[in-house]
């Protein structure tokens, strides 16, 4: 996937992720839908393909799952400097993109906890901090819902409808009542998924 | 009576291969990792504290485990410290997901590695949804009641993956709605 990044759009793509950084109350995996809106509707810098395969990817490796904004922006980056065959030039623009999305999604959250922290550990008790703890909670349930909707929709529903619906469901029902291990499930999908079945 | 000592990291050092390695272990979902670690192995935090923490940690933005390890290490070591642990929990899996990153590119025209990969996100998508589910249980205690807050779940859920309204607005309108009646619910 070829695409083109003038100065300008490098600029907008680091702002959007300085605006999804403050917006991400339940980790970023929530704000996958409007990153999804954002890089493959919108401007078509990554594709459905590379964008879904960051996000499994980061979740079969170990490490916070943060990291999956990073092949985020190494993708996007490689796309910028013609893929990974174009050479030193790409590979380049790919780590300058990991840094442009790593550092806009994590810049102003990290600032925010690290000041307020000290002061929420203080305030626990107070009514507004309270509030807002509380009050988000059912929010932050409606977007890891849409999140895992958005992940399925525009990934394996779009070759294997029914399966793909199944498996995830199955996978979160396991995951939900269940202490079985995550990466029993993803082999089990990565085999699946060899064989076609999904 | 003086209160014990507490354990701590003894150095940057320590609290950098600390993270490391609970980021390393981290497929999937790291609280677990973390309490076993920092509460049980470690006792570098009480179960209390780590319970309290990880609610203040899961309410800023950005990633909890982030959060939290910002909380901690700039408790030992100042801002140091908190800059050390996001080293620590970030660099290792950073090269190892670049790298499984690069792995896949190579054969991702293969249909069997696109097809496994495509499985594996149907099932990181259940793992989020998942996530979702056994946070229901924290609305039971809810001070707006059960039904409504399903209503709150349910009207993001709308919003957000089937209309695709900008998450910004949905996080203003509903949220602040939500936060707002919850604050007037709440006993001063």
């Amino acid at each position: 996937m070829n695409i083109h990044m003038a100065p300008g759009d490098w600029l907008a793509l680091f702002g959007q992720y300085l605006l999804l950084s403050l917006l991400s109350v339940s980790g970023a995996i929530g704000t996958v839908p409007d990153m999804h809106r954002y890089l493959v509707d919108q401007h078509g810098w990554l594709s459905d393909m590379q964008f879904n395969a960051s996000i499994a990817i980061a979740q079969a490796a170990p490490g916070p799952n943060i990291l999956f904004v990073a092949l985020m922006g190494w993708n996007l980056g490689l796309n910028a400097g013609g893929g990974l065959g174009a050479g030193p030039h790409a590979w380049a623009l790919g780590m300058f993109g990991l840094l442009v999305m790593m550092g806009g999604i994590l810049l102003p959250s990290s600032l925010v906890t690290y000041n307020a922290a000290r002061w929420g550990q203080r305030n626990r008790h107070r009514r507004s901090v309270r509030a807002f703890k509380q009050g988000m909670t059912p929010m932050v349930i409606g977007l890891l819902l849409s999140t895992g909707w958005v992940l399925v929709r525009n990934g394996a529903a779009e070759q294997h409808p029914v399966s793909a619906w199944v498996l995830a469901l199955v996978s979160a029902v396991l995951v939900w009542r269940t202490r079985i291990h995550l990466l029993w499930l993803l082999g089990a999908g990565a085999i699946l998924g060899a064989f076609g079945l999904v | 009576m003086e209160p014990a000592p507490r354990p701590g990291p003894a150095s940057l050092t320590e609290l950098f291969l600390a993270f490391n390695w609970l980021a390393l272990q981290g497929f999937g979902g790291v609280l677990a990792v973390v309490q076993r670690e920092l509460v049980e192995r470690k006792r570098w935090m009480t179960l209390d504290e780590f319970v309290e923490e990880w609610a203040v940690a899961q309410v800023m933005p950005g990633p909890n485990v982030i959060n939290l390890g910002l909380m901690l290490g700039d408790r030992f070591f100042g801002w140091r410290g908190a800059a050390v642990t996001l080293l620590g929990l970030m660099t290792v899996p950073l090269v190892l997901v670049l790298c499984l990153g690069l792995v896949y590119s190579h054969f991702q025209n293969q249909p069997q590695v696109a097809g496994a990969l495509r499985a594996m996100s149907a099932v990181a998508a259940g793992l989020i949804m998942a996530t979702a589910c056994k946070l229901l249980p924290a609305l039971r205690k809810h001070v707006l009641g059960m039904p409504f807050c399903i209503g709150v779940a349910v009207v993001s859920f709308v919003a957000v993956a089937l209309v695709r309204m900008p998450l910004m607005s949905v996080l203003l309108v509903v949220g602040g709605i939500s936060c707002v009646l919850t604050w007037r619910k709440l006993k001063p």
